[in-house]
């Protein structure tokens, strides 16, 4: 059983990621989606050296959640730090100084400030880890053979073999008549 | 009459035209750009970059020996002594943590806002940022006495005291907020660096910086969905760290103003000192700037313009500074209170008028002169005037420290502050300390943030 355990670590996976091709500007690869998009392609994704603007949109992607994490684990950070202030101040080591209660929000504040805030970029940092599956340190789109490229000024445009209308040969036909060059088919 | 409009409209075009010139001069490709930036850590290390090294690694030599010195003997090898129980230490401590400030200011205000000139910048003014906040923490950490106590400011759980911490006390304010800043610096710079760092990955031809860079890089892949959730993060991180910001500076001034002496004990305290960090830190970017893009060959991205826009930056913060001077002694007056004046008074012309007048002829003063535009785009002139800016915001914080504190209540506690050889030698190795860091940050990862340039350069193109 453990013989076969290795032996699916080690037999690579199968079967192709997708159909990748290169373009060489921001404009072209715009137009490659929304030509891409208009022949009927829903899971397409872009590699780009920069954010670029629109792009979510002409992709149809939805919007990142990030938001909503962020402000829930911040939250928590002002919740502990009231209960911290309070229990320490009031439970575990009362102390009396100038006839000032054990508790108030007012010398509380900066406190509770401070621990929203690194609770929040502690949830920014590593929500957006989560949401990105990172660190990963492998994945298909590495075994395209322009990868390298892309961080420096390349835009690519891949078609991805987990879209309904998926097939390899076609998807690679369509690339190239829509200007794209290094149309490749990419391993998993 | 229509000649005059011919004028004034051709006068509005040359405006309209320096407004609008491009921030990246020369026209660069993409590649240019990631060429550019990659090679300065790419290329075999110069012998000059082992001779800075090795004097500053000295001298940080010299600060950890001084540290281990203070430790061994105790917190009276440094001139801190009654009635001025705060000395350089915790000058220094406001001298470093304001210069930080300017690089948070970069990343996140200006990205707020909008500020595209920013994109040259933010990587080596956060880098500025961490390294200050560094030299900063040692101040208050071994001013506590006994260092390896010093734990004790934090509420951990791991009672071998029994007690907790005073949360009325601004000390302890400040704790948690210079510990949060390190934090929040230290996270938000490295989600910026982890594209680039993919990048260095890309260019690498060897194994060892392939998989140095690669582990570094966390197996970023530029997808839109990875830039999607990380414009969000980055984002959100400017937005938490510009109240952050203010926030640091507001407490650290808090440990002042909640004291009840006479030239501490004001309200205007918070918002003199975010101007003055501001200041300092701007000029801290200014100086470091000016050597870096020359030694390096970058001025075609970090161009003429940058330093201009900083140099307005210094001659705003430092009138706001000259502001907040001339208000601390117009309320000493106003509020009739004789304390109050003698203090403002003792300040301006007592022991310490000397130290008074060389901090207001550098903060004032001397950056005045960027109101000419021949003055802000002459670079040793603002090279000269970004140090003496710091030397002067430097003596601020002494100013505000000592002289508050050398004048007790009671004559018979009158003092005079001198600082210990220690002193002068554990303030001079934390710049030793600060720009070993930097040199090992200049050789090993981008100094500019490529990506951000990059896309400040499609914007341009369009």
């Amino acid at each position: 059983m453990i013989q076969a355990f290795i032996n699916k670590l080690l037999t690579p996976p199968k079967g192709s990621f997708g159909v990748a091709a290169e373009f060489n500007s921001v404009d072209s690869l715009m137009a490659a989606v929304l030509r891409s998009r208009a022949e009927g392609y829903t899971k397409l994704e872009t590699y780009t050296p920069f954010p670029i603007h629109g792009m979510d949109e002409a992709l149809g992607s939805k919007p990142s959640v990030l938001g909503y994490i962020v402000i829930a684990i911040g939250l928590c950070g002002t919740a502990t730090a009231i209960a911290l202030t309070w229990w320490v101040g009031t439970v575990a080591y009362p102390l009396v100084i100038g006839g000032k209660p054990l508790w108030a929000v007012e010398f509380t504040l900066p406190i509770i400030f401070e621990l929203t805030i690194l609770f929040s970029a502690f949830a920014a940092v590593f929500g957006m880890f989560h949401l990105n599956r990172l660190p990963q340190f492998y994945h298909a789109m590495f075994n395209y053979s322009q990868f390298t490229k892309i961080s420096d000024d390349s835009f690519v445009l891949v078609i991805e073999s987990a879209d309904p209308k998926f097939n390899a040969e076609r998807a690679t036909k369509f690339l190239s008549s829509i200007g794209g060059s290094a149309v490749e088919e990419v391993a998993k | 009459m229509a000649q005059m409009t011919q004028e004034l409209l051709e006068k509005d075009r040359l405006a309209l035209e320096e407004m609008n010139q491009p921030l990246i001069t020369g026209n660069p490709s993409y590649h240019d750009v990631t060429r550019v930036v990659s090679q300065i850590v790419e290329v075999r290390t110069a012998k000059i970059w082992w001779m800075a090294l090795g004097i500053t690694g000295g001298i940080t030599g010299l600060l950890f020996s001084m540290l281990g010195y203070l430790v061994w003997n105790g917190i009276g090898v440094w001139g801190n002594n009654s009635p001025v129980g705060w000395g350089w230490d915790i000058t220094n401590f406001v001298f470093w943590i304001g210069i930080g400030h300017a690089g948070t200011l970069i990343s996140a205000i200006l990205f707020l806002f909008r500020q595209k000139w920013r994109t040259s910048i933010n990587r080596f003014a956060e880098a500025m940022t961490l390294f200050a906040v560094a030299c900063a923490g040692i101040y208050p950490a071994f001013h506590v006495g006994r260092p390896w106590r010093a734990y004790w400011l934090f509420p951990i759980p791991i009672a071998d005291h029994g007690m907790w911490q005073n949360f009325r006390s601004p000390l302890e304010w400040d704790v948690f907020a210079v510990s949060t800043y390190a934090t929040v610096s230290l996270l938000f710079w490295f989600v910026g660096l982890i594209p680039d760092l993919a990048i260095l990955r890309d260019r690498a031809t060897t194994k060892f910086r392939r998989i140095a860079y690669g582990v570094l890089s966390l197996g970023w892949r530029s997808s839109s969905e990875h830039w999607k959730n990380y414009e969000k993060a980055y984002t959100i991180l400017a937005g938490i760290s510009t109240p952050l910001v203010l926030s640091v500076h507001t407490i650290v001034s808090f440990d002042f103003a909640v004291a009840i002496l006479p030239g501490w004990h004001t309200t205007i305290f918070p918002p003199y000192f975010v101007a003055g960090a501001i200041f300092s830190g701007f000029a801290m970017v200014v100086t470091l700037m000016v050597i870096a893009r020359w030694v390096f060959k970058v001025e075609h991205i970090i161009t003429m313009k940058h330093l201009e826009n900083m140099c307005k930056v210094m001659v705003a913060t430092g009138t706001i500074v000259g502001y907040a001077y001339a208000t601390e002694f117009f309320i000493a007056w106003y509020s009739g209170n004789q304390y109050e004046q003698f203090t403002f008074i003792n300040r301006a012309t007592g022991p310490y008028a000397w130290a008074y007048w060389t901090m207001i002829s550098c903060n004032v003063l001397s950056p005045q002169v960027f109101w000419f535009k021949k003055m802000r785009t002459c670079i040793p002139v603002m090279f000269v005037i970004s140090i003496i800016v710091n030397i002067g915001m430097w003596f601020e914080r002494f100013v505000i420290i000592a002289t508050s504190l050398h004048r007790d209540f009671l004559p018979s506690s009158w003092g005079y502050f001198r600082p210990t050889i220690v002193d002068i030698l554990t303030f001079f190795g934390t710049f030793g300390l600060f720009i070993t860091l930097f040199l090992l940050f200049l050789r090993f990862l981008p100094m500019i943030a490529v990506q951000e340039v990059k896309g400040t350069l499609a914007a341009d193109k369009h």
